[in-house]
């Protein structure tokens, strides 16, 4: 089982599920009023400054969303094999 | 027709170009308040509708639905529901959508306009989607969703017509009946429609390799990103001196050759010296800092308008992460390098609670503008301009250590706070990093006219009365021939008091003197000083000389470097604690903050000065 902070950055994948119960509400009603819910396809883009594995940039559809490494261990992932573009999904 | 004034308000996501928009329709008379009861910006304007007719147009804070999470969020909702104190219904509700991230921004609009109410969606930075590879139909959507929709570009004043022509249609539609609520989605629902519309309205997509993304690959990277930041803000602090400098002494030159005309035109008088003294020494000497305060504003700007600020956020995280706080209060503390005020005031965004409060406490360590002032002119008269290393000054070095010490002490504090009083779950660090954008002119020029207003006011209104006073203070009861002016004076016996206080960590009479209207504002420190070194001088020749020498006659270095570590911490303003007081809703959270800060700085200033006289520079 892999999640979100896992995958390799540059490729396609869907949250698969989310384990809302392991963050505050808040954080959890923010993250996903920016999309990162299940279902959602994204992709990592960065991963941490210098040395560290934290804070990650997650692209959800034409926006990218700046979280830590702790909301993205609640998310579980599939890499999506093609990557999905357009109207043709 | 004796209709009321209509209202219009824009409704949108965070970074949807709600601002830029609402600047392109209202133009630069904007009324900037706060709603009744809270700390929320209310901005508004005015726009004229195709038929000539007024209409006020209420820019709301950006939100991402109607289940709200902040105070701004819920002003947005109470406003559109018609439930906030002090502000009429809106008669139409504009939408600013983000073209080019639409399966976003569609989830709110389809909650808004489920709502009922006269709406119009205006589909902004179609330019930006275009420069994205991505050609849309309006139309389609305006279809999908049942309400006009109107393609716009804010900055190039692109579809304001079309939306004003639109916006007056919903209006006559809103008075033929009342609104009609449609079926509420769920959540889920809301973002598979948004998802599905933002298909149907997408009429070409091609590949482009998109510019942010691009620049994210430099600016983001986890071994360049952090490199380029820091030397953006050493380039941002360089220029805040080397180029308002001119401008600076040109200012000087102004309020001297006054202050010299005024001596020689008018007879000797309490008058002309209240004038040359009290009120040209004092306000002058503090209005010369605005072209530096414009400079950093300038750039602060600048970074938030294009989008690197967020960026400059998610590169600061993992730091910040380390004394418990996130990315989210890089931002605020940035900002009040600038001015505490502003950057208290940004808090805002913060969304939990313990972290914003430990923000707040901290960023008055920040080195604001107003103490520039300060260390400019202590370091220009004791520091020797000496170049230690080519291009690198002595003067800049003290300067820098300043700025660190600030830095460090903020960072120290929020460590110590975060582990006891604001104690709490580490805090998370969730943000949109916005498309890059150029900034336009417009904007920039707006937002630093409103900054420049602010201070030329405070230098004005509250500077000017307290210049006057200190001069009034400083000057009665009128010393007895022979007797010393400054030590017959009301000031000076209030000084006695306070000197005793402060003679341990260095501080003189004079020093003790000036601390009391520096309890306004930090740059009063400035006019204070020369002001009392006005009066205490009582010949024409030692007027004459410069607030430089006569502090150098004066202070040793050491009381002079205790001077600069005080104001490293000393909490001296009345706007910070009045917004800190405002920001938290009581006098608890500003109490402490005196306290603990006037704490840090009588220790520091003594370490400093004890440290400084057994080195011999006493």
């Amino acid at each position: 089982m892999m999640t979100l902070d896992q995958i390799p950055l540059g490729a396609p994948a869907r949250i698969t599920r989310v384990d809302w119960d392991a963050l505050v509400p808040e954080e959890a009603q923010r993250l996903q009023a920016l999309g990162l819910d299940e279902g959602a396809d994204v992709q990592l883009a960065y991963r941490g400054v210098f040395m560290t594995r934290d804070p990650l940039a997650v692209e959800v559809g034409r926006m990218t969303v700046a979280l830590r490494r702790i909301h993205a261990r609640a998310m579980q992932v599939e890499l999506v094999p093609e990557p999905v573009s357009g109207a043709g999904a | 027709m004796s209709r009321k004034p209509g209202v219009v308000a824009l409704v949108g996501n965070p970074n949807a170009g709600k601002s830029a928009l609402f600047n392109a329709l209202t133009g630069a008379r904007q009324k900037i308040a706060n709603y009744p009861g809270v700390t929320v910006e209310r901005k508004a304007g005015r726009m004229l509708l195709p038929n000539g007719e007024p209409i006020e147009v209420v820019d709301l804070p950006g939100t991402y639905g109607l289940d709200t999470t902040s105070p701004d969020e819920e002003v947005t909702r109470r406003v559109i529901m018609g439930e906030q104190p002090g502000q009429v219904q809106p008669d139409v509700l504009v939408i600013v959508l983000d073209a080019s991230n639409l399966e976003q921004h569609l989830v709110l609009a389809q909650e808004v306009i489920a709502l009922g109410r006269p709406s119009v969606v205006a589909l902004n930075m179609v330019d930006l989607a275009e420069r994205d590879g991505l050609v849309l139909d309006p139309g389609a959507l305006a279809s999908e969703l049942g309400v006009p929709v109107i393609a716009t570009v804010a900055v190039r004043r692109r579809g304001l017509d079309d939306l004003a022509t639109a916006v007056a249609a919903a209006r006559a539609m809103s008075e033929a009946g009342p609104p009609q609520p449609r079926a509420r989605l769920t959540m889920p629902e809301r973002r598979m429609m948004a998802r599905t519309m933002a298909r149907g309205a997408i009429l070409s997509e091609t590949a482009v390799h998109r510019l942010h993304a691009r620049l994210d690959r430099v600016l983001l990277h986890p071994w360049l990103g952090p490199p380029i930041l820091f030397a953006l803000l050493f380039v941002v602090f360089q220029a805040v001196f080397s180029w308002a400098k001119p401008v600076q002494e040109a200012l000087d030159g102004l309020f001297s050759a006054g202050s010299a005309w005024l001596r020689a035109e008018m007879a000797p008088s309490l008058l002309r010296d209240l004038i040359t003294d009290g009120v040209i020494a004092g306000v002058g000497s503090v209005i010369v800092f605005l072209p530096q305060i414009l400079v950093l504003f300038f750039f602060i700007l600048v970074m938030e308008a294009t989008g690197y600020m967020a960026r400059a956020a998610f590169l600061m995280d993992r730091m910040m992460a380390g004394v418990g706080l996130s990315g989210r209060s890089f931002i605020p503390l940035l900002s009040s390098f600038a001015c505490a005020v502003p950057g208290i005031m940004s808090t805002r965004s913060i969304t939990d609670p313990r972290d914003r409060l430990t923000t707040i406490l901290i960023a008055p360590m920040m080195t604001c503008s107003a103490r520039l002032p300060v260390y400019a002119v202590i370091i220009a008269a004791f520091i020797p301009a000496r170049q230690v290393l080519p291009g690198v000054g002595l003067q800049g070095l003290v300067l820098l250590a300043l700025y660190a010490m600030g830095i460090v002490g903020a960072m120290g504090a929020a460590l110590v706070l975060r582990r006891s009083i604001t104690r709490g779950a580490a805090s998370g660090f969730i943000m949109e990093l916005p498309k890059y954008q150029l900034p336009t002119v417009k904007d920039l020029a707006l937002g630093l006219f409103q900054r420049a207003w602010i201070f030329l006011r405070r230098a004005g209104t509250m500077i000017f009365t307290v210049a006057i006073v200190l001069w009034l203070l400083l000057n009665f009861p009128r010393a007895a021939p022979g007797q010393d002016q400054v030590n017959a004076s009301i000031a000076g016996h209030i000084a006695n008091g306070l000197a005793v206080v402060v003679e341990p960590i260095g501080f003189n009479r004079d020093i003790a003197l000036t601390l009391i209207p520096t309890m306004a504002a930090r740059e009063v420190a400035v006019s204070s000083l020369a002001t009392t070194y006005a009066v205490g001088s009582n010949d024409e020749a030692a007027r004459a000389v410069g607030l430089a020498d006569q502090l150098k006659r004066h202070w040793s270095l050491a009381t002079a470097l205790a001077f600069l570590a005080w104001f490293v911490f000393a909490p001296q303003c009345m706007s910070t604690i009045a917004v800190t007081r405002r920001e938290t809703n009581g006098w608890k959270w500003p109490a402490f903050m005196l306290g603990y800060l006037f704490g840090l700085a009588y220790v520091f200033a003594g370490a400093v000065y004890w440290i400084a006289v057994a080195a011999g520079l006493g």
